[in-house]
């Protein structure tokens, strides 16, 4: 068959709602697109660790260390699934984990901020896996199987990791004045990030047409966006905090909130490696691999060892 | 022995007596009981499972979606092998 005919007929199976499995004929392109979106995906995880690890030894009371740890070990997870998803399309683990450490791969840029306060912990949970979780929703229906069924798993557990997250926020809002002020300052500084979160505006992102078309993506950046902030504005108010955009105001007749200019040039100079911790996550990653070496070896050496022994004691 | 990647084991888990083991997905470890500990950590941490397989993945054997057609489209027209292919009168009432 020509390859046309085989693009035309790998388009018809996607408009049809069918899903795509790794050993079907796919197009070149939608295979590296994959790669190189789930491997971000699955960076951005394991990289996600980090800030939150910061505060594990210091939470203020063991309920917060227990669901906070559950969540960083989730994110784990959430990791090795995607991991998993990638290695379906014949890239090793290996080759993944060295485009993280030499640079070569991006993770999501909300990770490369610090975790000043304990507040932050919180906002992270709120804001930070609130609009991972809609960016998740959506590709729960991807068309790419293995992606889809990686999602479906991680948005079942992701949902504990916004409600412990805003949990934190409105017992900090309900707390002295010093308390809920630092919830507001957390906010101020998580805010446009978040909103970051959601990759460059849908004119500025030439892939999103391709990736709409094969159904990678059911919505676009923009949508999400907007999805995202319409969502927070009520819940900001529950919490009694002001989200710090002076131009954000409900629009009756688009039925959505406008809301004021992102500074795109902060997310361009994070994503190309200039944000707060770009330096410190990549290192701390590298330094985790390096160190674990021996781990690695030994285990494996005992393995090979345990199976010899068998071997032995079958020969006896 | 450095940069020696771990095999890959397909996980299967039973989420309750009575119902079959379903694939889960994978993971990586020297053997099967790493895999299997792994296993436990990476796909139970919130009771899915009360049984688990763990599978080398070099040792599954899988059809090739290039031959769906010789291997699935002969049962196509074998409409006689479901029970609606067989016209039964309507004053019969259970059958």
């Amino acid at each position: 068959m020509k390859i046309e005919d085989l693009e035309k007929k790998f388009q018809d199976r996607i408009d049809a709602g069918e899903k795509i499995e790794p050993k079907d004929w796919m197009p070149e392109k939608y295979r590296k697109t994959h790669i190189r979106q789930i491997s971000q995906h699955a960076h951005s995880e394991i990289v996600g660790m980090l800030p939150e690890g910061n505060w594990v030894t210091r939470t203020p009371t063991l309920r917060r260390k227990v669901g906070l740890l559950a969540k960083v070990q989730d994110e784990a997870g959430h990791g090795l699934y995607l991991y998993s998803a990638a290695e379906t399309l014949g890239i090793s683990r290996d080759e993944m984990f060295r485009q993280l450490h030499t640079g070569k791969a991006k993770y999501s840029s909300i990770f490369n901020y610090p975790t000043m306060t304990w507040a932050d912990i919180g906002t992270i949970g709120w804001l930070v896996d609130g609009a991972a979780i809609i960016n998740q929703v959506m590709l729960t229906r991807t068309s790419f199987g293995p992606y889809a069924r990686a999602m479906v798993r991680i948005c079942k557990e992701e949902s504990f990791h916004q409600r412990q997250g805003f949990e934190m926020i409105l017992t900090l809002c309900n707390g002295t004045a010093i308390q809920k002020e630092m919830a507001q300052d957390a906010l101020n500084r998580w805010w446009w990030p978040s909103l970051m979160m959601f990759g460059p505006r849908d004119e500025e992102s030439p892939n999103t047409e391709q990736s709409v078309k094969w159904k990678i993506k059911r919505k676009t950046n923009d949508e999400l966006r907007q999805q995202f902030i319409d969502i927070t504005v009520e819940q900001a108010k529950v919490a009694g905090l002001t989200i710090p955009d002076p131009d954000l105001k409900w629009n009756e007749e688009r039925g959505h909130h406008d809301f004021g200019a992102i500074d795109w040039s902060e997310f361009w100079r994070v994503v190309k490696g200039n944000g707060p911790l770009n330096k410190e996550r990549l290192k701390a990653r590298n330094d985790a691999w390096d160190n674990g070496e021996w781990v690695r070896d030994a285990a494996m050496a005992h393995s090979e060892k345990q199976a010899q022994k068998e071997e032995l004691k079958k020969a006896v | 022995m450095s940069n020696q990647e771990f095999p890959i084991w397909e996980v299967f888990i039973r989420s309750k007596n009575g119902l079959e083991h379903r694939h889960v997905g994978s993971l990586h470890a020297t053997d099967a009981t790493m895999a299997m500990e792994n296993a436990r950590d990476v796909y139970t941490r919130r009771e899915e499972g009360v049984s688990i397989w763990v599978v080398e993945s070099k040792n599954i054997t899988a059809s090739n979606p290039e031959n769906q057609g010789e291997l699935f489209e002969p049962a196509k027209d074998k409409a006689y092998r479901h029970p609606t292919f067989y016209e039964l009168p309507i004053e019969l009432k259970h059958m």
